[in-house]
C-alpha cells in the first residue's frame, strides 16, 4: 500500500509542477489542483498509513493504542483542504479578471512576440 | 483588572476579526459607521499591543515571568492545546503593525477606500493575520494565519483594479500559493517526524531525534525556510515583488512593507527555537548569510535600474530584507538588537515613501494616469465626491512642494542611512555590532563592504530620482488634502522620535534579543518546568 500511495503522489506532484510551469492561466491552475492533492495525500501519509483503524476512540479502558490512527494528519488535511479549495477559488476569480481585462489567457497578460 | 491583562494576548486577534465582521454587515451608504469601527478598531489594537509590551517588559508588576506571556485558548494546555505565547519580540512587532495600520488606514480614507469593494474587512482581515502569525505558539497555526493575512492580501492588492493590477495580482497569488504548498509540506514532514506542532515542544523533540530522521528533519526545515524566504523577498525568489507593490494601492502598498518582514519574523522565531538542539543550515549563517547578501547585492543593482518611484520603493524593500538576513545570518545574538532597531526604522521609512509615492506622481502632468485607471472600472457612488474628480473634499494643505521635497529627503536619508535620522543609528549600530561580534571574519568585512556599498549606490539612485521628481521638465503644484499628508508626517516623526529614543528603543531590543538566544524561558514558559527537567 505504501508504493501505491508514494506513487500517486509522486505522479500528481510530477504532473502538477509540469503544468504549473506551463506558460497559460488555465494549465497553471490545473497544475496548482493536482499538486494540493499530492501535498494532502502527504499530510495523510505522515500520520502512518493504516487500514479498518478508526481515529476516534471509544471503547472499555484501557485503550490499546494501536488500534488508532493518528487524528491530527486528519485534522490537519481537512484545514489544508478548505483553505486550498478558497483560495483556488479566488485564484479562478483573479484568472477569469485577467483574461476580460487583457484578452489573453497567458500569465504575463500579453502574448509573448 | 487582572483578568482583563490575562486575556490581553488574545485582544489583537478579536478585536480586527470583530471590525473585520462589523465593517462587513455595515452598508457602503453608511460609510460614517465603517470609519468610526475602523478607527475604534485600530486604537484598540493599538491600546492591546502597547498593554502586551509592557507586560512582556516587565516594568509593570503583573509583568509576566521572564518577559513571555502564554494563553491557552480553552484552558487547555500545550503541547496539546493551542497556544498564543507574547515575549518581547512578538509585542514590539505587534505594536509596530498597528502603528502603520494607524497611518496607512488614515491615507486610505482620504480617497483609497472608495476605489473598490470591501476595502474595510479585507483591511481588519490582514491586520488580525499579521497579528496572529506574530502571536501564535504552534506551526500549523503559523500556516493558517499566514493564509489569512495573505487572503486579504490578494483582496487588498486588487482594490481598484485595472489592467496592470490584475496581471500583477495574478503573479502574486501563483507564487503565494505555491509557496502556501510547499509550507504544508514542511509542516507535514516536521509531524511524522515528531510527533508534534507545538514550536516549543518541536524544540526538544527535535534534539531528540536520530541520525536518520534527524537528517529528514534538516530538509523539512530546508523546505520551511524556503517558504518563508520567499515571503521575505529573498533572492533569487524575490521577483515577484516588484511588479506587485508598484501596482499596489499607496496604502495597500504601505501594509506590504510590513509582509516581507513576517517571514523574516519567522525565520527568527522558528530558528531562535532550534538553535540549541543545533539548528539545521537553512536558519543559521550557512544559508542565510549569502542569501541574505545576494538580495542586498540584487536590491541595490534594482535601485540604480528603477525609473519610477514606486519601482525605487519596491528595490529598497528588497535591499532592507538583504541587509537584515545578512545581519541575522552572522554568528552569535550581537547583532539581533541592531537588526530589529533596522527593522522598524526601514519598516517605517519604507510606508512613509509608498504613500509618499502616490502624492509624487502628482506633481508630474502624467501623474493623473494613477487614478484615471480604476475610475473607469469603479463607479462606486459616491455623495461627497460625485464627479469623480480628485479635487480637493477638505483644505488642502499649504505649501505643498516643500511638504513634498522634505518627506522625500527624509525617506531617503531613512532608506539609505545617512544622518541624522534612525537609518544610520541603525546600520552604526548593525557595522559596529558585526565587527565587535565577529571580530575579524571575513563574513563581518563582507557585511560591512556590502552594506557601506548598498548605501552608496543608494545615495545615488535617491538623488537621481529626486533630480527627476522635482527638478524636471512639467512639474506642477499638486492639491494634498491633510489626510494624506498627516499619515506621511506621522511615519516620519516616529523615525525622528525613533533616533532621539535610540538608547530605551535598544535596550528593550537587546533583551528581545536575548530572549531569542536563550529560548529555555520560552520553552519552560509554554511547556511548564516539569516538561524541561524531564529531558
Amino acid at each position: 500500500m505504501e508504493v501505491v500511495l508514494a506513487v500517486a503522489i509522486g505522479v500528481l506532484a510530477g504532473s502538477g509542477v509540469w503544468l504549473v510551469l506551463r506558460p497559460r492561466t488555465f494549465q497553471f491552475i490545473m497544475g496548482l489542483s493536482l499538486l494540493s492533492y499530492a501535498v494532502n495525500l502527504f499530510i495523510f501519509s505522515m500520520g502512518r498509513i493504516r487500514t479498518a483503524a478508526a481515529p476516534v476512540l471509544q471503547g472499555a479502558k484501557p485503550l490499546d493504542w494501536s488500534r488508532y490512527a493518528d487524528p491530527v494528519p486528519q485534522a490537519l488535511v481537512l484545514t489544508a483542504i478548505v483553505i486550498g479549495f478558497a483560495t483556488t477559488a479566488l485564484f479562478l476569480v483573479v484568472l477569469l479578471a485577467n483574461r476580460g481585462l487583457s484578452g489573453t489567457d497567458h500569465v504575463d497578460a500579453r502574448e509573448p512576440q | 483588572m487582572s483578568t482583563w491583562l490575562q486575556h490581553a494576548p488574545v485582544l489583537p486577534i478579536i478585536i480586527p476579526f470583530l471590525a473585520a465582521a462589523l465593517t462587513f454587515i455595515v452598508r457602503d451608504q453608511h460609510r460614517g459607521y465603517k470609519l468610526g469601527l475602523g478607527a475604534l478598531s485600530l486604537l484598540l489594537q493599538c491600546a492591546a499591543a502597547w498593554t502586551l509590551l509592557r507586560l512582556s517588559d516587565g516594568s509593570w508588576a503583573a509583568s509576566w515571568e521572564g518577559g513571555v506571556g502564554v494563553y491557552a485558548l480553552g484552558q487547555r494546555a500545550a503541547p496539546l492545546g493551542i497556544v498564543l505565547v507574547v515575549d518581547r519580540l512578538a509585542a514590539m512587532m505587534l505594536l509596530l503593525t498597528s502603528v502603520l495600520a494607524m497611518a496607512s488606514w488614515c491615507y486610505a480614507t482620504a480617497r483609497w477606500d472608495r476605489r473598490g469593494v470591501r476595502f474595510y474587512p479585507l483591511f481588519q482581515l490582514l491586520l488580525m493575520g499579521l497579528n496572529g502569525a506574530f502571536l501564535t505558539g504552534d506551526l500549523f497555526n503559523l500556516f493558517v494565519f499566514f493564509e489569512v493575512f495573505l487572503a486579504a492580501s490578494y483582496g487588498l492588492l486588487l482594490h481598484g483594479l485595472g489592467r496592470e493590477r490584475v496581471a500583477a495580482s495574478l503573479h502574486y497569488i501563483a507564487v503565494n500559493l505555491l509557496s502556501a504548498l510547499l509550507l504544508l509540506i514542511a509542516i507535514a514532514m516536521a509531524y511524522g517526524l515528531t510527533g508534534t506542532l507545538n514550536l516549543a515542544d518541536l524544540a526538544l523533540r527535535a534534539g531528540q531525534l536520530d541520525a536518520a530522521d534527524r537528517r529528514l528533519f534538516e530538509v523539512a526545515m530546508g523546505i520551511l525556510s524556503v517558504a518563508f524566504l520567499i515571503k521575505a523577498a529573498a533572492w533569487p525568489l524575490n521577483f515577484w515583488l516588484i511588479d506587485a507593490y508598484a501596482e499596489a494601492a499607496p496604502p495597500v502598498a504601505a501594509m506590504f512593507a510590513m509582509l516581507t518582514k513576517v517571514g523574516i519574523y519567522a525565520l527568527l522565531r522558528i530558528g531562535s527555537l532550534l538553535l540549541p538542539s543545533g539548528a539545521p543550515a537553512a536558519f543559521g549563517g550557512d544559508w542565510m548569510f549569502p542569501v541574505g547578501m545576494a538580495t542586498l547585492l540584487f536590491g541595490s543593482m534594482g535601485m540604480l535600474l528603477a525609473q519610477q518611484p514606486q519601482r525605487l520603493a519596491g528595490f529598497a524593500t528588497i535591499t532592507s530584507s538583504g541587509t537584515l538576513l545578512s545581519a541575522l545570518g552572522m554568528p552569535g545574538v550581537m547583532l539581533t538588537g541592531p537588526a530589529l532597531y533596522y527593522l522598524i526604522s526601514s519598516v517605517l521609512a519604507l510606508a512613509a515613501f509608498y504613500l509618499l509615492v502616490e502624492m509624487l506622481a502628482r506633481t508630474q502632468a502624467f501623474g493623473a494616469d494613477v487614478l484615471a485607471l480604476s475610475e473607469d472600472v469603479f463607479d462606486l457612488a459616491d455623495a461627497a465626491n460625485a464627479d469623480g474628480s480628485d479635487d480637493v473634499v477638505g483644505q488642502p494643505i499649504p505649501r505643498a512642494m516643500v511638504f513634498l521635497g522634505l518627506a522625500f529627503i527624509a525617506c531617503a536619508l531613512l532608506l539609505v542611512g545617512l544622518p541624522p535620522l534612525s537609518g544610520f543609528v541603525a546600520k552604526l549600530g548593525l557595522l559596529s555590532a558585526a565587527l565587535y561580534a565577529a571580530g575579524d571574519t571575513s563574513n563581518a568585512w563582507l557585511l560591512t563592504a556590502a552594506v557601506l556599498v548598498s548605501g552608496f549606490l543608494g545615495l545615488l539612485a535617491w538623488s537621481r530620482m529626486g533630480i527627476l521628481l522635482f527638478w524636471g521638465d512639467g512639474v506642477q503644484v499638486p492639491r494634498l488634502r491633510w489626510l494624506e499628508a498627516l499619515p506621511v508626517a506621522f511615519l516620519i516623526g516616529l523615525c525622528i522620535w525613533l533616533t532621539m529614543a535610540a538608547g530605551p528603543v535598544s535596550t528593550y531590543l537587546n533583551a528581545a534579543a536575548a530572549g531569542l538566544d536563550d529560548p529555555s524561558v520560552y520553552i519552560r514558559a509554554v511547556l511548564g518546568t516539569a516538561a524541561v527537567a524531564g529531558e
